[in-house]
């Protein structure tokens, strides 16, 4: 019989030491770190002074951050929706593409070989001005002006759906794959058509990775900083970008602070709703 | 009146190798058809060609006189029992039960349609449980219940007995043949259990690599069988100077018997108690050896004792081949 005896449960904590030392000295200790700078002042030279305050936090509430703040939301929540539309129907393709399987899972992957910057730098010369879409346009004679393919929302969300599209893919996958076969054939047998049968059986049943899909994906874009930057120009600014200003150019390191975890409170909440309705698809 | 389904030289070729070889037969209205054989020989294939998850190689499936082995399962009027039930997890009994009622325009009899469907299977009171608080009694009677609400023509059922525990099976089987008789809806039943087949089946078609053995009734394959793989398969048979010999056909006494039946002198080698009635294993004169099985008030044997087997030369299974 298994029991809980010393020399095992002892042998546990060496085991689990690692773990638990990269953990606090690398997650919990700067978080602390930072709780405390979010409580405390921007000294007039952009260091960190008493006294301690939750001004950082009421500054939050402004019009501009909470537009700021919505903004974010909204993108990433596009960005989420696009990769699932898009990223279905390439996880069934996949799920039903027999000894090829693994050759197109490793294609869906291997972007994640190259650098996220360089594929980012990437999408900057395909969209810019001078770029080749647009100067393929303009000697096509298709176009007179280069399109503003860059620098806009259109480029950030590109960009986001580009970079988290195999987060889609990848859950989705696993859950259709675990699917049982004979519940679609069950499905016909019922009289049902094969759309009939994608919405009422294999939708539902593909709920979990929906839901895994949306948190790996929603939660990451939400804090976005690179893409944006660097697809957005200096123009939209979302909640990543903001956090990031006030750490480098702004320098004031408390409302930074204050502002991420804002951000860590409010991602907390959404993945707290999320594990609630079904908490299997991501344990 | 033409049989509600029929198979006409119907063959299944996948790559490398014939699941399905030249299978011909009929099922008339309310008849309780079984297909029999051991596992790999092609009747689980034959069902899902019926059902329309295969299309065949070559041949026709009529249903009603008509064909319909080019069209696809949802076009069918046929219903499927899975093996393993196939209820949608992610439905009630009842959803499951009203998911082939609800395509297009639902029928506005349907809440009693459903209600007693699930009466008839007795699941009333368990329609908002999910298949996984169901026992597998329970699942397999939501299954039906599921099926039967869309009235098939042909219920056709893929060993709906095998995921059931040992003790379930015969009460189940006994239910599954009342329910038919009371529907009266064609049952086709695949299974490579030959007391299960014989037991509640009208007719049975028993299948070996492929092909289609012998159809008849239990009785006729029982005691008629037309090959030695349909005598093999349907119980036990001895095998003596070519003909075969169901155990229980064997009678043994001490002495010779009287008059002209044929007789073999055989020694005792074991008694196997199998409590009503007792196993002798015997090895006759010639060195063959002989099982008999004999009413337990008859069998003061023990091995060792030289005995006499005789038997009825009406009860000798003969084999053209």
């Amino acid at each position: 019989m298994p029991s809980n005896s010393d020399p095992s449960s002892r042998l546990r904590r060496i085991f689990l030491a690692p773990s638990w030392a990269i953990l606090v000295s690398l997650m919990v200790a700067p978080l602390g770190i930072v709780l405390a700078y979010s409580l405390l002042t921007r000294s007039p030279y952009g260091s960190i002074s008493k006294p301690w305050t939750l001004d950082n936090y009421s500054r939050l509430a402004d019009p501009l951050y909470l537009a700021i703040f919505l903004r974010s939301v909204w993108i990433a929540a596009a960005a989420t929706i696009l990769c699932l539309l898009l990223g279905f129907p390439l996880a069934l393709f996949l799920s039903r593409s027999g000894k090829r399987k693994n050759l197109y899972l490793t294609l869906v992957i291997l972007p994640f070989w190259t650098s996220f910057l360089i594929r980012t730098y990437a999408w900057m010369f395909l969209l810019r001005d001078t770029g080749l879409i647009n100067s393929i346009l303009l000697r096509l004679g298709l176009i007179h002006q280069p399109l503003p393919l860059l620098y806009n929302y259109g480029a950030v969300l590109l960009g986001l759906v580009y970079a988290y599209l195999p987060f889609a893919v990848l859950p989705l996958y696993a859950t259709l794959e675990r699917l049982d076969p004979s519940l679609l054939e069950a499905s016909a047998d019922l009289g049902a058509r094969p759309w009939q049968t994608l919405l009422r059986v294999t939708l539902p049943l593909a709920a979990p990775g929906f839901l895994a899909a949306s948190v790996l994906i929603f939660i990451p874009c939400l804090g976005a900083y690179l893409t944006p930057d660097l697809l957005g120009g200096g123009k939209t600014v979302l909640i990543g970008n903001l956090i990031n200003n006030q750490f480098t150019t702004a320098r004031d390191w408390p409302f930074g602070s204050a502002a991420s975890l804002a951000l860590m409170a409010v991602v907390l909440v959404l993945l707290l709703l999320g594990l609630r309705r079904r908490g299997e698809a991501l344990l | 009146m033409p049989a509600v389904l029929e198979l006409r030289n119907v063959s299944k070729h996948f790559p490398g190798h014939a699941a399905v070889e030249q299978v011909s037969f009929e099922a008339p209205r309310g008849e309780l058809f079984s297909l029999l054989g051991p596992s790999g020989c092609g009747k689980t294939t034959t069902l899902r060609l019926i059902g329309g998850f295969e299309s065949p190689s070559t041949g026709e499936i009529l249903l009603n006189g008509e064909r319909v082995h080019s069209l696809p399962p949802y076009r069918r009027n046929v219903s499927t029992v899975f093996q393993n039930y196939a209820l949608f997890p992610h439905l009630t009994v009842r959803a499951n039960v009203e998911f082939g009622l609800r395509r297009g325009k639902v029928p506005p009899d349907l809440a009693s349609r459903v209600a007693q469907v699930i009466d008839l299977v007795r699941l009333t009171g368990m329609e908002s449980r999910y298949p996984h608080q169901m026992s597998g009694g329970e699942k397999q009677r939501a299954a039906l219940a599921r099926s039967l609400v869309l009235a098939p023509q042909v219920l056709l059922l893929d060993e709906p007995l095998s995921a059931l525990d040992p003790n379930l099976r015969k009460q189940v089987r006994a239910e599954l043949q009342q329910l038919q008789r009371r529907v009266g809806i064609t049952f086709l039943f695949v299974t490579h259990d030959q007391e299960e087949a014989l037991s509640i089946s009208d007719r049975i078609a028993v299948m070996n690599a492929g092909r289609i053995e012998q159809i008849g009734t239990p009785r006729e394959l029982y005691l008629q069988p037309r090959t030695r793989f349909v005598a093999s398969f349907l119980g036990e048979v001895n095998w003596i100077d070519g003909f075969g010999l169901r155990p229980e056909s064997i009678r043994v006494s001490r002495h010779r018997p009287e008059g002209s039946l044929p007789t073999r002198e055989a020694t005792v080698l074991r008694a196997n108690f199998l409590g009503n009635r007792i196993q002798l294993e015997t090895r006759s004169a010639s060195g063959d050896p002989v099982v008999a099985e004999v009413p337990r008030l008859d069998a003061a044997f023990s091995s060792g004792d030289p005995v006499h087997l005789w038997w009825h030369p009406s009860d000798e299974l003969r084999f053209a081949e």
